[in-house]
């Protein structure tokens, strides 16, 4: 195509002004893919330690309930939900173990152990001992273990609120990362809590977790399950609704984000259309030699949409290349002494294709302003002027 | 039959001051002349020329060619007249630097929108041959004389094998033996070629090769003779 054999050579032919105009798109998509990648990073790892391994949706009893009678029926309803992965029940109620010459408050987790684990990863915490074998066992976290000084084998008598102490034996110790849930969850199973508090065959709650990618869809999800029931026994939230400072935050980021990729493409777009509208004159002898020659406008424009379109494509893959290069350094410089990454690498594969087309296009729409500069160049002007 | 006519074309450039380089002008050129227009720096003889090569407009008047009169062309037909129908040799050449001695031969052809095929390679090839600088065609035009890139430009002025070539000055920048072997190219060419020459030229000897000289005058025709070739 002769248009772009002639966008080529002239690119060619300024080639220091090539190499610079590339650079600088370079440069602009590297900080676009960086700070892209690095936000996108923090927002997933952020994400996933305060809801990853949590329910993400839950029905609990309306008002000063406590129990859910019809559990089954109720799963069994929402069952079909769009968008809804696992679905447990648990059995959760306040006690105390004795330590030392006071008590610690802790929290009963009666759990339905298989469910449970797909969404908490129990088992997978476990870093002691193992998971529960019998209605006589449970399950502590790290810093109960730790702070009442009590290993696997061990018994801890558990106080309930109507005065009964029952005593467990210790089967595993476990460590779900987060601190206040190792310090008050004491894990047992359903029915072994549902004795203990005297709930029959009755749960405290059913919790979900929403499917892959739709984390950020859990409220609509939650809203239909609560038409889906239609009971005013029960109510449910969503992990949207507990973590609004979350949320905010993660909006901050998205934003600030994209006013940094916005403010960065526009500048791509600017100096491009500026050193090719500077083409226009370094070549407009020759755009008048073609035009008296015979190429049509049409044909003569394409000439700066194919120079825009070649450096936009050339400049984003470098400037991919290096920003991912810059992430990869950024987290290997800002890791701790044991190599654990400060923010951990997330590369959103969507992300990069979406930043790398937007940076052809923007760079090939920056050619159409010369291309535009460049119908208004009358051959004989060129011919008159020698 | 006649290619190229100018029926009572007036040129008048308007700035802060209007000023009209051409007054009424009529000529018309049979198919397979050879002509040329005489005159001394700035008589208009430039202007009809790009008058004529539809580079330019004119203010009144009208040119027709091929019978086919080119106000009625929108700025896409034009371009496409031009590439097909009129081959351009100017005084300053102006050849593409980016490009080599054969690529610049090309340039038409490809501008046609027709591929860089063996058979356009070997006309651009025999038409440098002719011009005598085929082994040049490899060289970027900036490593050429003068004489070369003429002859360069008079070979790509022939590539789509044009009804009409118009010369501006070809030998305005040549010293004394390059213009006459250019003026035997152009000879050669007359022969070989079956096309209406026109070229504009102060050097009479230049225009003395030619069948027909027009002479002019502030913007006006004062002789037109045959010279008997």
């Amino acid at each position: 195509m002769f248009p772009l054999r002639i966008a080529i050579r002239f690119l060619k032919s300024g080639k220091g002004q090539t190499i610079l105009i590339i650079f600088g798109i370079a440069i602009a998509v590297s900080v676009q893919v960086f700070v892209g990648l690095l936000i996108i990073g923090l927002q997933t790892s952020l994400t996933n330690s305060t809801i990853g391994n949590q329910p993400q949706i839950t029905i609990r009893p309306a008002g000063d309930g406590i129990t859910i009678k019809n559990w089954e029926r109720i799963i069994s309803q929402i069952q079909s939900v769009d968008g809804l992965d696992e679905i447990s029940v648990t059995v959760t109620g306040n006690a105390l173990v004795p330590n030392d010459n006071s008590t610690l408050p802790i929290l009963v987790q009666g759990f339905d152990f298989q469910s449970a684990d797909r969404i908490y990863g129990i088992t997978e915490s476990i870093y002691r001992g193992e998971s529960l074998k019998s209605r006589k066992q449970v399950m502590i976290g790290r810093e109960l273990g730790e702070e009442l000084d009590i290993d696997i084998g061990d018994k801890i008598p558990v106080l309930i609120p109507d005065g009964g102490t029952y005593i467990f034996e210790i089967s595993g110790l476990y460590d779900l990362g987060i601190k206040s849930i190792n310090k008050s969850w004491v894990i047992a199973n359903l029915t072994t809590a549902q004795r203990l508090f005297g709930y029959g065959n009755k749960v405290t709650e059913i919790i979900m977790t929403v499917e892959q990618g739709r984390l950020f869809d859990a409220d609509n999800i939650a809203s239909t399950i609560e038409e889906t029931l239609n009971n005013d026994d029960i109510e449910v939230t969503n992990w949207k609704d507990q973590n609004e400072e979350l949320l905010s935050g993660l909006e901050g980021q998205s934003i600030s984000s994209g006013v940094i990729q916005v403010v960065v493409l526009a500048s791509v777009v600017v100096a491009i259309s500026s050193v090719l509208s500077i083409t226009v004159l370094q070549k407009s002898r020759e755009l008048g030699i073609l035009k008296a020659m015979g190429i049509a406008d049409r044909d003569a424009s394409l000439i700066f949409v194919f120079q825009g379109l070649l450096i936009g494509l050339i400049g984003a893959v470098v400037g991919i290349a290096l920003g991912l290069g810059l992430l990869y350094a950024f987290s290997s410089f800002t890791a701790s002494p044991e190599g654990t990454p400060l923010i951990e690498l997330y590369i959103d594969y969507n992300f990069i294709i979406r930043s790398w087309l937007i940076a052809v296009l923007s760079s090939t729409l920056a050619g159409l302003i010369p291309a535009r500069r460049s119908l208004k160049l009358n051959p004989v002007d060129v011919i008159r002027e020698g | 039959m006649v290619t190229l006519e100018l029926v009572g074309v007036n040129k008048i450039y308007s700035g802060v001051y209007e000023h009209q380089v051409l007054f009424d002008i009529n000529l018309s050129f049979e198919s397979h002349s050879c002509s040329a227009i005489i005159g001394e720096s700035g008589s208009g003889k430039s202007t009809i020329m790009n008058i004529m090569g539809t580079l330019d407009t004119p203010t009144s008047g009208q040119v027709v060619i091929d019978g086919k009169p080119i106000s009625s062309m929108n700025k896409t037909q034009l371009a496409e007249l031009r590439n097909k129908a009129i081959g351009f040799v100017f005084q300053f050449h102006y050849l593409l630097p980016d490009f080599t001695v054969l690529e610049n031969v090309l340039i038409p052809h490809l501008i046609r929108g027709r591929g860089q095929s063996k058979n356009a390679l070997d006309r651009a090839r025999n038409l440098l041959d002719t011009v005598g600088i085929l082994k040049l065609e490899n060289k970027r035009t900036t490593q050429i004389s003068g004489g070369e890139q003429q002859r360069t430009a008079i070979a790509r002025a022939l590539m789509n094998n044009p009804k009409i070539i118009l010369a501006d000055e070809p030998t305005g920048n040549l010293d004394s033996v390059t213009t006459q072997k250019v003026c035997e190219i152009f000879n050669e060419i007359k022969r070989r070629f079956n096309t209406t020459f026109i070229v504009v030229t102060h050097d009479r000897s230049v225009a003395a090769h030619t069948e027909r000289i027009i002479e002019v005058k502030d913007g006006r025709v004062i002789s037109d003779s045959s010279t008997g070739v």
